[in-house]
């Protein structure tokens, strides 16, 4: 039987982070009372004129600049057409044939455009009874309508759901550490669409697509687009065809529906916006959006791991979490020059994270992410634990018991290691002697030992650990057990 | 050139209710208004930028400040329905 391959693009709408909406100054604010935020141009009132936020285009160029595309040099914004409620113009100023940033490139995925249009508003569709199903009628809330938004477009280069749903987080990470948006899935500020269509394996030329509305959460992306494939696949397969269409996805039941679409054939009669004529790109809007860039969260990883020598997981989840990546950045800082990268690395993305987290959930778990930043452990504190570790002062488990105190209340490594008696049996003279002891006490296992079998090697390690209150190393305990029998 | 269908199509579309004898009189017309158009391609125009505009450069651009939102009782007063703080239509989905 043929196989075949998805061919998948994404487009995705993001709200960009203004004040204000995108030709008007009402103030954006999710959540508040309907139709709170409305004004006679956001409304669609005739004789009204709309006025472009020039942060809106800002933060589209910043998109652009973080995605190496080409930024356009002047503004030129089209009517699309059609009939909705949610639309009170009975268009939406969008771009069509000159968007604001063409090509680009993310991670493994290849951009088509950028561009920049209006949001439309929110309906509520639900009867007289107030059931959802079978409604007769719905009310239209005008405060989201006119909302900037970036629709980001890939190139049909994604080749599974998968894939899709990985580049899609790195995408919002990007977007995130950008500071364009605030990129929540929930709230509708990052919403995405899937193209899908398949092939059979090797083939260069497109199948028919169809679209995959508005799926909201990594794991429906997911789920949406490997039902779509399925569903593809299985209609080939019986010899039928694809039909162009735009679907929706149920994630309660898995089923896929075609939507009845919102003007026949996307008959959306695109021309020039006669109230604002195209004006070029202000060279101090330009500059301010190239200078707004930061490092972003792959070439972020990237130094992690070619500069400080991170390995990749470790490289991506202090790039990803970027107050990860900045604790971490200070606390080698605090650390100075022999500071153990990497080890700094695992005390921050495993021991630490995990204290935060767990301490957190005791508290109200709020939306933004663990900050060590924000935690009683100063990056300084961090990085002599480490060294204490790392210079084998204490063994790792008292490590991680400092820590447990660092978390709790604060203060220096060294200060705590005192007070609890933390500190490893010194070198090799003081630990000796208790190790001989054990030798001594255990004849049976030094019997096996000595025929090569390093197995009981735990008994011994046990027993010094016994003795010593957990404050020997573990290796080093070994070293001089073979060293005393000759091994 | 315009069809019936066409028309048909078109008032769809722009959501016009035509009578029926509105339809043939309408695609005349639209015939001719193409009609006048297509002579535009019996010019040479290779290297000429569409005309899109003829006042280029003077859109302002607005700085991101909030304005006074209209009260809602206000932006409501017009609407046929207003219900549930809000503008109630007929379902687009019905």
């Amino acid at each position: 039987m043929t196989a075949y391959e998805p061919v998948i693009g994404l487009e995705i709408h993001v709200q960009l982070a203004t004040r204000t909406k995108m030709f008007c100054g009402c103030e954006l604010v999710f959540g508040d009372p309907p139709n709170t935020h409305t004004c006679p141009v956001c409304l669609g009132m005739p004789g009204t004129l709309p006025v472009v936020n020039a942060e809106a285009i800002r933060l589209g160029l910043m998109i652009g600049a973080a995605f190496g595309g080409e930024l356009a040099q002047r503004l030129v914004f089209h009517r699309k057409s059609y009939f909705y409620p949610d639309l009170p113009k009975g268009y939406q100023i969008s771009q069509f044939d000159e968007p604001l940033v063409s090509g680009g490139r993310l991670g493994d995925v290849g951009l088509e455009r950028v561009h920049v249009e209006e949001d439309a508003a929110k309906l509520t569709h639900a009867g007289a009874t107030g059931r959802i199903g079978g409604s007769t009628s719905s009310v239209v809330d005008y405060n989201r309508g006119g909302t900037p938004l970036a629709e980001i477009v890939t190139l049909p280069e994604i080749r599974s759901a998968e894939q899709a749903s990985s580049w899609l987080r790195l995408l919002r990470e990007t977007l995130r550490q950008l500071g364009v948006s605030d990129v929540n899935m929930e709230e509708g500020s990052l919403r995405c669409d899937a193209n899908i269509s398949i092939r059979p394996v090797g083939e260069t030329t497109l199948g028919t697509k169809t679209e995959l509305k508005n799926m909201n959460s990594f794991r429906f992306i997911e789920q949406g687009i490997n039902a779509e494939v399925a569903r593809q696949t299985a209609l080939v397969q019986a010899g039928e065809r694809v039909q162009q269409e735009t679907l929706h996805f149920d994630p309660r039941t898995g089923s896929i529906t075609s939507l009845r679409s919102k003007e026949g054939s996307h008959d959306y009669r695109y021309f020039p916006e006669p109230d604002m004529p195209p004006v070029a790109v202000p060279d101090e809007l330009l500059q301010s959006a190239l200078s707004s860039v930061p490092e972003l969260p792959l070439e972020r990883a990237e130094r992690f791991r070619t500069e400080l020598g991170l390995h990749e997981e470790s490289a991506r989840l202090l790039a990803f979490r970027r107050a990860l990546g900045d604790y971490f950045e200070e606390t080698l800082q605090a650390g100075g020059a022999g500071t153990d990268k990497q080890q700094v690395a695992n005390w921050i993305g495993n021991d630490l994270v995990r204290r935060l987290e767990a301490q957190r959930k005791d508290d109200e778990a709020g939306e933004t992410d663990t900050d060590p930043a924000q935690s009683k452990v100063t990056p300084a504190a961090l990085a002599e634990l480490v060294a204490l570790v790392v210079a084998k002062k204490i063994n790792r488990k008292a490590g991680e018991q400092v820590l447990d105190v660092l978390v709790a209340e604060g203060g220096r490594p060294q200060a705590v290691v005192e007070a609890k008696g933390l500190a490893a049996v010194g070198g090799a003279d003081e630990l000796r002697p208790v190790v001989q002891a054990a030798l001594d006490a255990n004849p049976d296992v030094v019997e096996k030992l000595r025929t090569g079998n390093m197995k009981p090697i735990g008994a011994i390690v046990g027993a010094v650990m016994k003795e010593t209150k957990g404050r020997a190393d573990g290796g080093e305990v070994t070293r001089i057990t073979r060293e005393i029998l000759g091994l | 050139m315009i069809d019936r269908d066409t028309v048909l199509h078109v008032a769809t579309l722009s959501r016009l209710e035509l009578r029926d004898d509105e339809i043939e009189p309408m695609a005349r017309e639209l015939s001719a208004v193409l009609g006048h158009l297509e002579t535009i391609g019996e010019l040479d125009l290779d290297g000429v930028e569409p005309t899109t505009t003829v006042v280029e450069d003077r859109s302002p651009l607005r700085a991101d400040e909030p304005h006074r939102s209209l009260p809602r009782e206000v932006a409501l007063r017009e609407a046929p329905d207003a219900s549930d703080d809000g503008f109630r239509v007929p379902s687009p989905q019905a």
